[in-house]
């Protein structure tokens, strides 16, 4: 059922730096250690201390910037954002302010109905705030770890151009995959290495043809894409019953923020910081600002190989793929490309190594796929098993349904279980003629075969099919056509 | 001379001829403080055994044949806002009265370098805010030359402890004129060196485009040698500059003869006090003496200074000081209801009275719908300012100014008038807008006893040409060999 | 320019300051006539001229991705006010 109503959604994507120390310290950024140990001076705030930004963080925001195709900026500079919490030590995060490294840019994501372009207002760099744990206890204290304080991340922020859930979820994907290719990011959502903040809001058209915009909604806490698919489908009917009851549009309500309860399935109003609305932002004294040269940015690009959008069009123009082939291979992750080219190493022509890749390995994929290795069976594997059905030692339909998946579940060969399991095409010329034979001499078939042969070209799919029966599918239908057709015309 | 008279280029020069023991030099600066620091005030933590400890490890260490460092076994005091690992660092604050750093600053770690001997901790003002030493949480430093004074501030027991001969040498910071100002009342010499010459990692900041850590000093050759221990770049440092550090020491022995001295005409104009101004137009005919030839110039934005300054500093100090909030280290009140209130009375009881004065003009200064008419405009006329001065360096070498407009006023005197306070740094605090380099060289006497300074100001990293006009002044005259009578 | 009493309890609140009333009133003249004096400033005609934050010319100073000896975690708590086990201890940040 048609919605009376479009879903406006920009998503704020913060994504942690794959590096080996913090943004402004020598601290390592391992997830999972014991709480405050990883500190120096300078994560606890001390006085005294000093921020040194790591050039690798800078580097592989660089490397998103360029993926992303944003302008990336000559001149950027550090700015401290204020506000007092237990878990920002220093009582401002840095961050980038009205100068940020890298501005404009797009994420094209694949949808149903082809690829659609995501612009990106811009990408800044900025540190990661520690973790204040709350006591279940009322009136009991909060547990402050500075482990991730001054971790380095990166905030992708997009325009308000996804207009469906699934739209977001596409995005969020093909923003994964590109920062994981570029092992700019490892994007594990669970352990918050990617985290996902939607503003939201409806035009709703009115009976008289008149667009209703409602209030923006920022939309935090949620924990995996799926959670951002389905708070965006809770988020988009709640907005639409509140307007049909109170019918307020934008300006007439102050933006809200609400956090999504997973376990709950639904949207609730988060307490603003106090006055988060004044964040007094100015220069980070501490840092000096960096200036990007074009030398820079082509030693970036040269260390950072093809990128997606170059491998795409290779795709297409190389090996004749579809758009829609060329992308998927791409923007599913550098493994998934990496076994499509695999599989032409293995001489497998390339549109039947798109279609096996992106229509049965993949959806035989578990978990998330993070090297060639969590794909199978292997690419060599595979070009065997095509290689039979090309060579006509085993059907289409029997090789995707029946052997393939047995390969996966059981690590075999394709020969092994296709013996197994007694699907290996008879190419016996003799049988073939034998059962066709059989077949036009039939009484029960007389009536085809004189159909056929008075002009009715309908009639010959039942013989046909008498000949596949009778074979029990182990005939190639191409030459079972070819005999059959032979021998009723001549 | 005693040994506490003496300066510590000399005390250098004998303790590495072996004529005097570290033990020896450390046990008379000791008993010089547990004599006079009753009245003087100067240090806030003292420690005898731990430095004659220090002293004696150092003259072992000489004995053994290994080699020492350049400051083998010379005290030094040291100003309380200079993290030094495990030793109490307060900021003359409530605040941080029981902080103790796990870390020391750069300078901290170059004078353990070179085997200098810490006496102990010296007073300030709370923060570096102030200029009379006054907003100390602890005391008030009394200046060494009428106790009825203040010694100027904030590095005001630096300053005190060595006009007082209670050290050899001292470090200072210095964010608007504190060590310039404190030296100037003192008698001494104070250089505050260009932004970027010392590292500032490990001291408290205030304001941090703006704060600079220097030596304070008897003589300039005093004041050469420890900075030149102590200037260089930092890799924990952004903003300390990768720039050679010249051998200062020898540099600055070159005459003045042909240099060309900048006078501003309306350095000399209303709010000067005229025996400061007879001192210091005195002291530049010294110069002319010498051969530096005297130019007149205009430094036409210098009026704005304060205004500009008071911005600036305020703003970030807002932001430094936002990290107390008796969280993770420091002073917390008892008492209190939920986070917000925790944090509201730990900042309401921890911090003085211009602390808090100085965080609300500067949070008043940078909050939405007054940060550009404030804080933005502060920022272009400080651009203005160093303008003013690139312009003036393209034609003379060095200028000379008073340094403050007054000798050291009366404890009390102006602590009910912040902005009259505040006036007080108006020769010194465009030197820290332009991230300049300025030094204060002792220059006479009021008729009331009290010291006059002559500040010379040098363009980015000249603290050479600066030190060597100073050092050309104090070779024709003797005001730095005059001690106070305590 | 006067600096009203609402002001300062506004901005001591952006602050996280706790003052008292007395504090205030003094505060409220002092920043008033702190304020006049700056008022100086608007005599200039700043347009078009670049703020100056820094005043040093230098700019991408970086460090390498090496990481460094982290302190113990007594050493990262040895200055907390308040502590529990191997986090510092802070009153809930939601009020009742």
């Amino acid at each position: 059922m048609s919605k009376p109503y479009k879903i406006l959604i920009g998503l704020e994507v913060h994504a942690q730096l794959q590096t080996n120390t913090k943004l402004f310290s020598g601290m390592p950024t391992t997830f999972g250690m014991r709480p405050n140990s990883q500190t120096s001076p300078l994560c606890i705030g001390m006085p005294g201390t000093l921020p040194v930004m790591n050039k690798r963080a800078f580097e592989l925001a660089m490397k998103a910037g360029l993926a992303f195709d944003c302008t990336l900026s000559r001149f950027t500079k550090w700015d401290r954002k204020q506000y007092y919490y237990p878990d920002l030590p220093k009582g401002y995060q840095i961050s980038q302010y009205d100068l940020p490294f890298a501005e404009g840019g797009a994420v094209d994501i694949t949808i149903e109905e082809g690829t659609k372009r995501v612009r990106l207002i811009r990408v800044h760099l900025e540190e990661d705030a520690g973790k204040n744990t709350h006591s279940d206890k009322k009136g009991g204290d909060s547990l402050v770890d500075l482990n991730r304080a001054g971790v380095p991340l990166i905030e992708i922020v997009s325009e308000p151009d996804m207009e469906t859930p699934e739209e977001a979820k596409a995005y969020l994907e093909t923003v994964r995959t590109l920062l994981r290719d570029l092992e700019v990011s490892d994007c594990e959502m669970q352990e918050g290495s990617l985290r996902c903040d939607a503003n939201v809001n409806l035009h709703i058209t009115k009976p008289d043809g008149t667009i209703a915009k409602t209030p923006i909604v920022e939309i935090k806490n949620m924990n995996s894409i799926r959670a951002v698919e389905r708070a965006l489908y809770y988020e988009a009917d709640r907005q639409y019953e509140l307007w049909q009851q109170d019918g307020k549009v934008m300006g007439e309500a102050p933006k809200q923020t609400r956090g999504w309860d997973d376990a709950r399935g639904v949207t609730i109003p988060q307490r603003e910081k106090e006055e988060a609305s004044d964040y007094r932002y100015f220069p980070e004294p501490d840092l000096v600002p960096i200036v990007i040269d074009d030398a820079w940015i082509e030693r970036i690009k040269a260390e950072m190989g093809e990128t997606s959008g170059d491998r795409i069009e290779r795709y297409k123009s190389e090996y004749g793929l579809s758009d829609y082939n060329a992308d998927v291979l791409v923007t599913k992750g550098r493994a998934v490309s990496d076994y499509f080219e695999e599989l032409l190493a293995q001489k497998v022509e390339p549109k039947a190594a798109a279609n096996w890749t992106i229509n049965d390995v993949l959806s035989h994929a578990v978990g998330r796929v993070k090297t060639i290795d969590d794909l199978n069976p292997a690419p060599k594997e595979l070009a065997e098993l095509i290689g039979m059905v090309k060579g006509k030692k085993l059907n289409l339909n029997d090789a995707r349904e029946k052997v393939l998946p047995a390969m996966v579940e059981s690590g075999k060969s394709a020969p092994e279980i296709s013996k197994e399991l007694g699907l290996e095409v008879v190419l016996d010329t003799g049988a073939i003629d034998a059962v066709c034979d059989e077949v036009i001499n039939d009484p029960k078939m007389a009536k085809s075969v004189d159909d056929f042969k008075g002009g009715k070209e309908k009639a010959f799919g039942a013989l046909m099919g008498q000949v596949m029966r009778r074979s029990q599918g182990k005939f190639p239908p191409d030459m079972v056509t070819k005999t059959l057709r032979e021998k009723l015309t001549s | 001379m005693t040994l506490i008279q003496e300066s510590a280029t000399r005390l250098v020069d004998q303790l590495r001829a072996g004529d005097v023991s570290a033990e020896a030099v450390t046990r008379a600066f000791c008993d010089r403080i547990e004599a006079v620091d009753d009245k003087v005030k100067a240090f806030l933590h003292y420690d005898r055994d731990a430095a004659l400890d220090q002293a004696r490890a150092i003259d072992k260490k000489r004995q053994s044949g290994a080699s020492v460092g350049r400051l083998a076994g010379l005290p030094i005091a040291v100003k309380d806002i200079l993290c030094a690992k495990g030793m109490p660092t307060t900021c003359a604050s409530k605040m941080l009265e029981t902080f103790v750093p796990p870390y020391d600053a750069h300078v901290i770690g170059r004078l353990r370098e070179e085997d200098a001997v810490f006496l102990g901790r010296v007073n300030m003002d709370e923060f570096a805010m102030g200029s009379s030493t006054e907003n100390s949480a602890v005391a008030s430093t009394r200046n060494p030359w009428n106790t009825d004074c203040v010694p100027g501030g904030s590095s005001g027991g630096s300053a005190a402890a060595v006009a007082a001969c209670e050290a050899p040498i001292s470090l200072g910071t210095d964010t608007g004129g504190s060590i310039r100002q404190p030296a100037s009342y003192c008698g001494i010499v104070g250089l505050k060196p260009t932004y970027g010459r010392v590292s500032r990692y490990g001291l408290i900041a205030f304001a941090s485009s703006l704060d600079q850590i220097g030596p304070m000093a008897r003589t300039v050759d005093d004041a050469a040698l420890l900075l030149e221990c102590i200037a260089g770049h930092d890799r924990h440092d952004a903003t300390s500059a990768n720039e050679p550090v010249p051998e200062y020491t020898k540099e600055i022995t070159a005459p003045i003869k042909g240099l060309k001295v900048g006078i501003v005409p309306d350095h000399f104009g209303e709010g000067l006090d005229p025996e400061v101004e007879s001192a210091v137009r005195a002291s530049l005919d010294v110069l002319k003496d010498q051969g530096a030839e005297l130019v007149e110039i205009d430094l036409p934005h210098k009026k704005y200074g304060i205004a500009a300054y008071y911005l600036v500093a305020t703003a970030e100090a807002s932001s430094n000081l936002a990290r107390y909030d008796g969280v993770h280290y420091g002073f917390r009140a008892e008492n209190f209801d939920g986070l917000i209130d925790m944090y509201c009375k730990t900042r309401g009881q921890g911090f003085g009275d211009e602390v808090k004065r100085r965080i609300m003009l500067g949070t008043f200064a940078l909050s939405a719908g007054y940060r550009d008419a404030y804080y933005i405009k502060a920022l272009q006329v400080r651009r203005l300012i160093k303008n003013d001065f690139d312009a003036a360096f393209a034609t003379v070498d060095v200028i000379c100014a008073p340094t403050a407009p007054t000798p050291a006023f009366k404890i009390g005197e102006k602590t009910d008038d912040p902005l009259s306070m505040y006036l007080s740094d108006i020769y010194t605090v465009s030197t820290n807008l332009a991230g300049i380099c300025g030094l204060n060289v002792p220059c006479g006497f009021s008729k009331a006893g009290l010291p006059i300074g002559l500040q010379i100001q040098s363009p980015p990293f000249g603290e050479t040409v600066a030190m060597r006009v100073g050092r050309a002044y104090q070779q024709a005259t003797d005001w730095h060999t005059k001690t106070p009578s305590l | 320019m006067s600096f009203s009493r609402e002001q300062v309890d506004k901005v001591a609140l952006l602050s996280r300051l706790e003052l008292t009333d007395e504090e205030k009133d003094r505060i409220s003249q002092q920043l008033g006539s702190i304020l006049d004096y700056i008022e100086q400033l608007g005599e200039l005609d700043t347009e078009g001229v670049e703020p100056l934050a820094h005043c040093l010319p230098i700019q991408n100073v970086f460090r390498e991705d090496v990481v460094e000896e982290s302190l113990s975690i007594d050493e990262a708590l040895g200055n907390a006010p308040k502590r529990r086990d191997e986090f510092f201890a802070v009153p809930p940040p939601i009020e009742k």
